[in-house]
């Protein structure tokens, strides 16, 4: 199945553009992708005529020239005789944004559709979708522009099984600086699934992690999953609902009731080196982390703060979490200590947590996240970054940006997200180092390296 | 590939919707896993004579379509030293209901596992394996994978049970025999996939494992129901 006119069209015809109510989906993704995207755009409506200047063409087969990508969103018994014509004109890939299908009892239409897509060879997705996001190419998403919060251009794939729910993980991706390749409503999924987007994204180049939200799969479609996240060279992130389950109680034997359906999903995800979120704020931070870093550690991690207190609570968080905090011997205390300030060489601590006091400066932080970056028994820093120390510039995140880009070891930085520091967080961003907003955050990201494995 | 016996044991069990513990054995038994030896008997004298090849002390589980979980009614008795105790045992539970025979069994020594295998809607055939016995519900300390499972999922499973020390040895107790239990679950998962069109669910509870030997003590499959 060829995707890439889905994400990467150069035309489109909207199809079911209304001539009287602006506010009709197809009209917002018409006048939203007309005016800011990428795409070439076309409306599409039986009757002909006007939009706001535009021509409204008939059918897409009165489209001059070919159709690259067709979005639907005539009302539900239109579908059918609608996607023939885009079959027939040649029109490459479709997104079906009406609903009245499967969801509302008509698994019949939505069968009937995706035998005519089948035969046709034309990729659809949907039906019952927002669609897709791919900037800078197109958004079919039918919220107006002035509503929608757009995260920046990124490497992190997001599909939803829920239109709202992938919305709502759009904002928080924006609110975090996560960048953001292409998200993706699947909604009935009658077509184009889970397992279609898996084998697009790992051949993408813009993409580096791919995220799922999941409500549940068909009868073992889990087990085709699992099967392609395997042989998907980038890490895969999964969050699911409905964990809880009334299926399982009248069972008899120890196996059926011990293994319910979540403790199998759970289970199986691990297993595969998918790494499980339990919430959208996980689900953001695991992908910052591993688009950052797309390699697997043990977890050996080196916790260097400027405050005792920041680092005790990331030493228990880490232990928490299953994540080594293992002492420097005496020898590495020594060498860390010789490169220091000498006004922090004798209060400093070097054991591990690494606590440089508030009279540490930018070099103090370089040198030892350098020493340490070059430590065989350390695969990971996490570097507690206090912008209101004195001795802390604004130029540090890029810096200590520089030493990861140099040294390859992951590094975590945790700064407090408000305004005032973004300067520091935009150096590590930039720069591949995720920033987390608080220690717990931190320490998740480290787990999330930990959890995934490249297969 | 499933030997014509293995196919019978399974044709023969769909009335009830469950293969009871002495066909499960043997239908495991054929598959290559560790069985105890022993036999069933339909009368005390039979339950005398297997007792006396498999030699005292010897187990004694009570065979019957409605009984499922046998513990729950006192229907498993270990440690029966002597001839008179087993006879004992067998006039009581003869009158247990649906009553077929007792099963008569060498006592065996070990840690108890249990090792399951469930035919989810989602993942198809996934394995289980967990502190066995009467804990395995009370503590459900259990580790899942979706089969086939390699040796290393094996060790993984282990390593990720809260009891994973009574795999190791503790208080100078020798560990089990981890060889055989990996070609153990590894052989199950094999076969877990062979008959998937066919089970619901399995239960091996307990699989004794001493440093000798890793033996199904009881079985249990579950059909899928038609």
């Amino acid at each position: 199945m060829d995707l890439l006119k889905l994400f990467q069209p150069k035309t489109m015809a909207v199809i079911g553009v209304s001539l009287t109510n602006e506010s009709h989906p197809a009209n917002v993704i018409f006048n939203k992708n007309n005016l800011r995207q990428r795409v070439r755009v076309f409306a599409v409506n039986n009757r002909g005529g006007e939009l706001r200047g535009e021509k409204v063409y008939e059918s897409i087969s009165h489209v001059p020239g070919p159709v690259d990508l067709a979005v639907i969103a005539t009302k539900a018994h239109l579908v059918p005789d609608v996607l023939s014509e885009c079959v027939q004109a040649g029109a490459g890939a479709g997104i079906i944004i009406s609903g009245g299908f499967a969801e509302t009892g008509r698994k019949d239409l939505q069968d009937r559709v995706r035998a005519i897509a089948t035969e046709g060879g034309f990729p659809f997705v949907g039906p019952n979708c927002l669609g897709i996001y791919s900037p800078p190419h197109l958004d079919t998403f039918f919220i107006p522009s002035e509503r929608i919060v757009r995260p920046e251009q990124g490497k992190v794939a997001l599909v939803s099984q829920s239109g709202g729910v992938l919305v709502d993980h759009m904002v928080k991706c924006a609110a975090e600086g996560v960048g953001v390749s292409a998200a993706v409503s699947i909604g009935n999924k009658a077509m184009v699934r889970e397992i279609d987007l898996i084998r697009y994204f790992s051949e993408d180049p813009g993409t580096a992690v791919i995220t799922f939200y999941v409500e549940g799969f068909d009868e073992n479609e889990g087990r085709q999953f699992v099967m392609a996240a395997g042989e998907c060279p980038k890490p895969i992130i999964i969050m699911k609902t409905g964990k809880t389950s009334e299926g399982t109680r009248a069972v008899k034997s120890h196996t059926a009731s011990m293994a319910g359906d979540y403790a199998v999903f759970s289970s199986v995800m691990s297993q595969y080196g998918i790494v499980e979120a339990t919430d959208e704020f996980e689900l953001i931070s695991f992908a910052e982390a591993l688009s950052c870093y797309p390699g697997s550690i043990e977890g050996r991690v080196a916790v260097v703060t400027g405050s005792g207190g920041h680092g005790a609570l990331c030493v228990d968080a880490c232990a928490a979490h299953g994540l080594m905090v293992p002492g420097l011997d005496e020898t590495a205390q020594g060498e860390l200590r010789g490169q220091v300030s000498p006004v922090i060489q004798d209060i400093a601590s070097f054991r591990n947590p690494i606590d440089l006091t508030g009279s540490s400066v930018d070099d103090d932080f370089a040198a030892v996240l350098r020493y340490l970056s070059r430590r065989q028994d350390i695969d990971c820093i996490i570097a507690l970054l206090l912008p209101y120390l004195p001795g802390i510039s604004t130029d540090l995140g890029a810096r200590i940006g520089m030493i990861y880009q140099q040294e390859k070891k992951p590094i975590i930085a945790y700064v407090p997200h408000v305004e005032k520091y973004w300067m520091l967080i935009e150096g590590f961003m930039l720069n591949d180092v995720p920033v987390a907003h608080s220690v717990e955050d931190a320490v998740h990201m480290a787990e999330a390296l930990k959890r995934h494995r490249s297969c | 590939m499933l030997t014509r016996e293995m196919q019978d044991i399974l044709a023969d069990a769909r009335e009830h919707g469950w293969v009871m513990e002495p066909q499960a054995k043997r239908f495991f038994g054929l598959a290559g896993l560790d069985v105890p030896r022993g036999g069933l008997a339909r009368t005390p004298q039979e339950a005398g004579q297997i007792a006396s090849v498999t030699g005292y002390p010897v187990v004694a589980k009570v065979v019957s379509p409605a009984v499922i979980h046998k513990s729950d009614i006192g229907g498993v008795v270990t440690g029966l030293a002597n001839r008179e105790g087993l006879e004992e045992t067998f006039s009581r539970l003869s009158k247990t209901e649906g009553f077929e025979g007792l099963l008569v069994e060498e006592q065996l020594e070990g840690i108890e596992v249990i090792i399951g295998a469930k035919i989810d809607r989602q993942f198809g055939p996934v394995i289980l394996m967990g502190l066995g016995g009467t804990m395995a519900e009370i503590y459900g300390d259990v580790a899942l994978r979706m089969a086939p499972i390699t040796e290393r999922d094996v060790s993984s499973m282990v390593g990720g049970l809260k009891g994973k020390v009574l795999f190791t040895g503790y208080r100078g107790s020798r560990p089990p025999d981890m060889a055989a239990l990996t070609a153990l679950v590894t052989t199950f998962s094999i076969l877990i996939e062979e008959i998937g069109d066919t089970i619901d669910s399995v239960d091996l509870n307990p699989v004794l494992c001493s440093w000798k030997r890793c033996t199904v003590a009881d079985a249990r499959i579950m059909l899928k129901k038609s």
